[in-house]
């Protein structure tokens, strides 16, 4: 909301010397958010108004370019002075009165007016354009003061309202009051202290008949409807200079007196209001609801289609205005427009707000009406607006007044006189809660309960329906008396249990990958079903069950991910782009795992807490969300330098990634060949714990690089964080002083047996002597035989009670080879 | 080679004369001071402390000595033996000194080579801060509460106060879950969580939220639609807005240094009720020490106990709530907060493992 300065101070006793800073301090003091404080833009030297006395057009140009002799004022024997002036408007005619900028004047933006020769004519100063005078974006030509209402000569920058600031303000969702002058003003006076005039206190006849008949047929839709006539309004007549700089200043357009007036009384008083057209109204008016089959043409020329939670103003013709939203084309005031019907109007809230979102029409009365206006309002505004079309537009108010249905009024609401104070810590001076509760305009009662506590019943004001419950109340003391007396003060909360198990395990899952090189990522959980065409998933995977945001940013980057690899090659691709070569990158983070068939969303109350299984429910309507944790490498794991080559990064970094989260977890990964896309068939690591699988690592299928574009042999691995059992390990390991026997052997077996069965084999066969079994060596060639590998592994023997004997380790060292015998069909290399 | 021989003149033998075992001594010191190196000086210490070294033929004569000659002479040639002895272990000492010494200067490297085989990686600074923040907090005896990104509409609005048509539901530029009345949002805040840490956990309840949250704004230099929060919640007997400001402040410090405090001013969010806007004071703010918007705070709306079965007669509570990369982009003076989720590893990399 932007609001000059000059407009609130008509309502306030402020003092002489009162800043517009120091307005802004106290509106941000008591809680409204001041966007912007900007005075108007300085015009310095001589901006007079003229006269214009003759007007000859030159026709020789392209555009039209008249020179005008303007009057400035009169010599000293009485004669009118007057000046050359070149001018490219043409919305004014001989006898306007309009503002001039006589050569060294300086305009807003440091333009400086001087005489110069120009269309062939000397032209001595500008004729200005609100604009020009830094008001309002008015481009429709030149500024025209009303006839009479200055003399030419006269200095022009009180009279065209040029010292002024304008104070741009956020309106929180609950004050709808303050979107007005009236509610700003008197939040002003409560916050300095200063009197106050309402400008709604305004003298209103009583309604003796009806302006015309209205039938509420909806009482929940609307509690009050108003009517106020005026006749024989002057079309042709423009509204007066003080109305349009003020709308202008508002951010408001000048459209025609009678809208104007409209638009003015809201901005005033808070009470949005319409102008119709008497003469195209056919009928009764009924407030009803519309029906699913209904039309309307807004007068934005667009039709329609209305729903039946509309709120509709209906003639016999049907529905003429989409109430409190927007009016119909049909009944619209138009350039003949004289016989004009104001409508001030109480609609249900949050049938507007819903109405708007359905339209799309957001708009100032729209805006004002969703946060509620003050019911008690429409008989003011009606006769406001209806006397500014008397004095400026010579219309007459017809006698009488339309003004039907019943606003329900806001109820009492009691609480301790000391409830601030224990609310804000604070021990407020006596009469406190009540001198503040009646300064925003609550009828207030002080008791006495029967333990003999000081209660307070304070009946909130028509313009504050967002006053319900004893909180609100105690809001408003406190912000009156100010946030800054509430002391400082720690509380002390009980002995907390710390990071819990799957937290601490986060941070050293994180830290662990981060040491091992990998650089941590936070990329958007956003995709779409092309990226999983192009990671190769099949028709059926389930991984394709996403859950879609109606409302994506990116079209296509519309589904919630059910992976973290999409994110994660978005950024390996991002830094490609930006030239770096060697990139190990991780991320973890939730993903979304809708079930095959969801629960849907249960409604619930807020009134108390949900019953145990209304909250299973709710929670069994929301899918799966998982931690995950994964990470993709391309470029060099290790790089090239003095010491030799660099190392490509491969499946087994990947595959030692897991194991490293696995580690940091405190639990140990069975790996097994895996086939999953996106990944290589012959590549692809799968990880158990237990029987669960806990995720895949490897390099990406060929294909899948191709298709994202992806450095060759781009490795990935994923991790189901929460399916890694929280582990709590008690080690107690018992170490022998004793001397070790090392003992190596060479063990061969088919290329496709994977290592760690072999080793499992020797491990489990070496029983409790075999301390430790390292696999050295994998060889494979002409030596060993086609389709066969050689693995050498280093055994270490130890016993826990005595120095081994050589022997004994040997006997050990052939059960175990024995066992990978029996197992992988193993047999020692020769 | 001399026996012994009665017709022999003992005074007579030279090997043993004064002159001869001074000259064998002599004659050894500069034999052994002449050895360039450890080899020279064994290859020089047979003729000097050997089998046929002169000090070995002259003690082999003693016996011919008549008894009463002979303890003089074997005094002298133990004194000479031992005066060559300490020649060579002196030189040896000194030579081995020198050698080591060599060895270890030829053994010298540039220590200043580079071993970044495998260069450090790095968290992101939105993880630490998190860390950060949870860690100051747990300090206190709070814990930290997390819940899912995806949630309920009655999490994330209706148990928080949003009325169903109110235009503050609206004014949070909420992604929408399909279909239209799926009841599903992605998160705006992460007040959910303190709805859930109400319906699950004892009270009182001290918690902190971090998370990651979602709104409809465009990505530029300040905005991103998927940010992060911290958010508060204390629910106690007797909480008041002067607990709520203590926690700020120590909030701030914790943040900003011993001299950071809050100030509050007055606003509106549905489930708070006083609410207020919190500025924080930041003496090391790039450009000079001033007053930063922070974040939202106030006392937990009645309605918000209600709807989780807490009495708000006997309890109270205040909560308040931060962006992250907000924070961190004035706390550090980053330029463009789309650094901060592009993913560029020279940003992240720029934050180390811990910072």
């Amino acid at each position: 909301m932007r609001i000059p300065v000059s407009w609130l101070a008509e309502h306030l006793e402020l003092p002489e010397d009162t800043s517009a800073s120091t307005l802004a301090e106290a509106f941000v003091r008591i809680g409204l958010e001041v966007e912007e404080v900007t005075p108007l833009a300085s015009v310095d030297g001589p901006l007079v108004v003229g006269r214009v006395a003759e007007i000859e057009e030159l026709t020789e140009f392209k555009k039209p370019v008249r020179f005008c002799r303007v009057e400035v004022g009169e010599e000293e024997s009485g004669e009118q002075r007057t000046q050359g002036i070149i001018c490219g408007a043409t919305n004014f005619s001989e006898g306007a009165l309009v503002v001039l900028a006589l050569p060294g004047t300086v305009l807003p933006g440091g333009f400086e007016i001087s005489s110069r020769k120009t269309y062939g004519r000397t032209s001595e100063g500008m004729i200005c354009s609100s604009k020009e005078l830094g008001i309002g974006e008015d481009l429709d030509g030149i500024l025209v003061l009303p006839p009479g209402s200055a003399d030419p000569g006269e200095d022009a920058i009180d009279l065209v309202g040029l010292d002024d600031t304008i104070i741009e303000l956020s309106i929180t969702p609950d004050r709808g009051y303050c979107f007005s002058v009236r509610g700003l003003a008197r939040e002003l006076s409560n916050a300095l202290n200063v009197p106050f005039g309402d400008p709604a206190t305004r003298a209103v006849p009583e309604e003796q008949q009806p302006s015309r008949p209205v039938e509420i047929q909806d009482s929940t839709a609307c509690d009050r409807f108003v009517f106020r006539r005026v006749t024989g309004v002057d079309p042709t007549v423009s509204t007066p200079w003080w109305i349009r700089r003020r709308l202008a200043l508002a951010g408001i357009r000048s459209i025609s007196l009678a809208v104007d007036v409209t638009n003015y009384v809201m901005l005033e008083l808070g009470q949005p209001l319409h102008s119709w057209d008497a003469t195209k109204l056919t009928g009764t008016v009924v407030v009803r609801r519309a029906t699913d089959d209904e039309k309307l043409t807004t007068l934005d020329g667009v039709e329609r289609s209305l729903a039946s939670d509309d709120i509709v103003i209906c003639d016999d013709s049907g529905p003429v205005s989409l109430a409190g939203v927007m009016g119909g084309a049909s009944t619209e005031i138009g350039p003949d427009s004289h016989d004009v019907l104001l409508e001030a109007a109480h609609w249900d809230p949050a049938s507007i707000a819903r109405m708007i979102r359905r339209h799309k029409l957001p708009s100032e009365a729209g805006r004002r009406f969703e946060r509620s206006v003050d019911p008690a309002l429409g008989p003011v505004a009606a006769e406001m607006a209806a006397q500014l079309l008397v004095r400026y537009g010579d219309g007459s108010v017809e006698t009488g007044r339309t003004d039907v249905g019943e606003p329900i009024a806001p109820e009492p609401v009691t609480m301790p006189l000391a409830l601030p104070d224990r609310v804000a810590g604070v021990s407020y001076e006596r009469g406190v809660t009540a001198k503040r509760l009646s300064q925003i305009g609550c009828r207030i009662e002080v008791s006495t309960s029967d333990e003999g506590v000081g209660l307070v019943t304070a009946t909130p004001p028509s313009w504050r329906p967002d006053l319900i419950q004893s909180a609100d109340l105690v809001e408003e003391v406190l912000r009156l008396e100010g946030y800054h007396t509430i002391p400082s003060v720690l509380p002390h909360a009980p002995a907390g249990r710390g990071l819990d198990e799957s937290q601490q395990r986060r941070r050293s899952v994180s830290r662990a990958l981060a040491h091992d090189g990998y650089v941590e990522v936070l990329p958007f959980p956003f995709t779409g079903q092309d990226v999983f065409d192009k990671l190769g998933l099949d028709s059926d995977d389930s991984r394709r069950r996403t859950l879609t945001a109606l409302n994506a940013l990116e079209t296509e980057r519309s589904e919630l991910s059910t992976t973290l690899i999409p994110g994660l090659l978005e950024s390996l691709q991002r830094n490609v782009s930006r030239g770096h070569r060697d990139l190990a990158l991780f991320h973890i983070g939730q993903v979304v795992q809708p079930d095959e068939k969801p629960e849907a969303v249960p409604e619930l109350g807020v009134s108390g807490r949900p019953a145990d299984e209304e909250l299973a429910a709710m929670r069994a309507a929301l899918p799966a969300q998982p931690t995950h944790v994964g990470a993709v490498l391309a470029g060099n794991r290790e790089r090239a330098g003095w010491w030799g080559k660099g190392r490509q990064a491969g499946w087994e970094d990947s595959v030692q990634a897991a194991r490293t989260v696995a580690e940091a977890a405190g639990v140990e990964l069975t790996v097994t060949a895996g086939d999953l896309a996106p990944w290589h068939p012959g590549r692809c690591a799968e990880f158990k714990v237990g029987d669960t699988v806990v995720g895949h690592a490897g390099e990406l299928h060929p294909k899948v690089v191709e298709a994202m574009e992806l450095p060759k042999r781009t490795c990935a691995v994923e991790l189901d964080l929460d399916a890694l059992p929280l582990v709590e390990k008690l080690p107690a390991p018992h170490i022998s002083a004793y001397p070790p026997v090392l003992l190596d052997v060479a063990l061969v077996v088919d290329a496709s047996t994977p290592t760690a069965e072999v080793t499992e084999a020797l491990r489990s066969g070496g029983g409790e002597l075999l301390e430790d079994v390292h696999l050295f060596d994998v060889y494979s060639g002409e030596q060993i035989g086609e389709g066969k590998k050689s693995l050498a592994f280093a055994l270490r023997f130890r016993a826990p009670d005595r120095t081994l004997k050589q022997g004994e380790a040997i006997e050990a060292r052939d059960t175990a080879v024995a066992a990978a015998e029996e197992h992988c069909g193993a047999t020692l290399r020769s | 080679m001399s026996a012994a021989n009665d017709s022999y003149d003992p005074k007579e033998v030279v090997a043993l004369a004064p002159e001869t075992l001074e000259r064998a001594v002599a004659e050894a010191r500069k034999a052994f001071e002449e050895a360039a190196d450890l080899d020279e000086l064994a290859a020089a210490k047979p003729a000097h402390l050997g089998e046929r070294s002169p000090l070995l033929i002259a003690r082999r004569e003693i016996g011919s000595l008549p008894p009463k000659a002979r303890s003089d002479a074997g005094k002298r040639v133990n004194e000479a033996h031992s005066a060559i002895q300490s020649a060579f272990d002196e030189r040896r000492e000194q030579l081995q000194a020198e050698r080591d010494e060599r060895v270890l200067r030829e053994e010298a490297v540039d220590v200043t080579l580079p071993w970044d085989r495998v260069p450090t990686g790095a968290r992101h600074p939105i993880t630490q801060l998190v860390e950060r923040v949870s860690d100051g907090f747990v300090a206190m005896g709070w814990e930290v509460a997390e819940g899912p990104e995806l949630e309920t509409e009655w999490f994330n609005f209706d148990a928080l106060n949003f009325g169903k048509d109110h235009p503050a539901r609206t004014m949070q530029d909420t992604f929408h879950i399909a279909p239209q009345d799926s009841g599903l949002v992605l998160r705006t805040q992460t007040s959910p969580v303190q709805v859930r840490a109400l319906l699950e956990r004892e009270l009182p309840v001290y918690v902190v939220s971090p998370g990651r949250t979602f709104r409809t704004d465009e990505l530029d230099s300040t905005h991103t639609p998927v940010f992060h929060q911290v958010e508060g919640l204390a629910v106690d007997k007797g909480l008041t807005m002067a607990h709520l400001k203590g926690t700020l402040d120590a909030f701030a410090r914790l943040m900003f240094g011993a001299d950071s405090v809050t100030r509050l001013r007055p606003s509106f969010f549905p489930f708070t009720e006083p609410s207020a806007e919190m500025d924080v004071w930041f003496p090391e703010k790039k450009g000079g020490a001033d007053w930063v918007e922070w974040g939202g705070c106030g006392m937990v709306n009645p309605n918000v106990l209600r709807a989780c079965g807490v009495d708000p007669e006997t309890y109270s509570g205040f909560a308040f709530g931060m962006g992250l990369e907000r924070t961190l982009q004035f706390r550090n003076g980053i330029p463009d907060m789309r650094d901060m989720v592009e993913g560029d590893v020279r940003f992240t990399r720029a934050f180390g493992v811990e910072s």
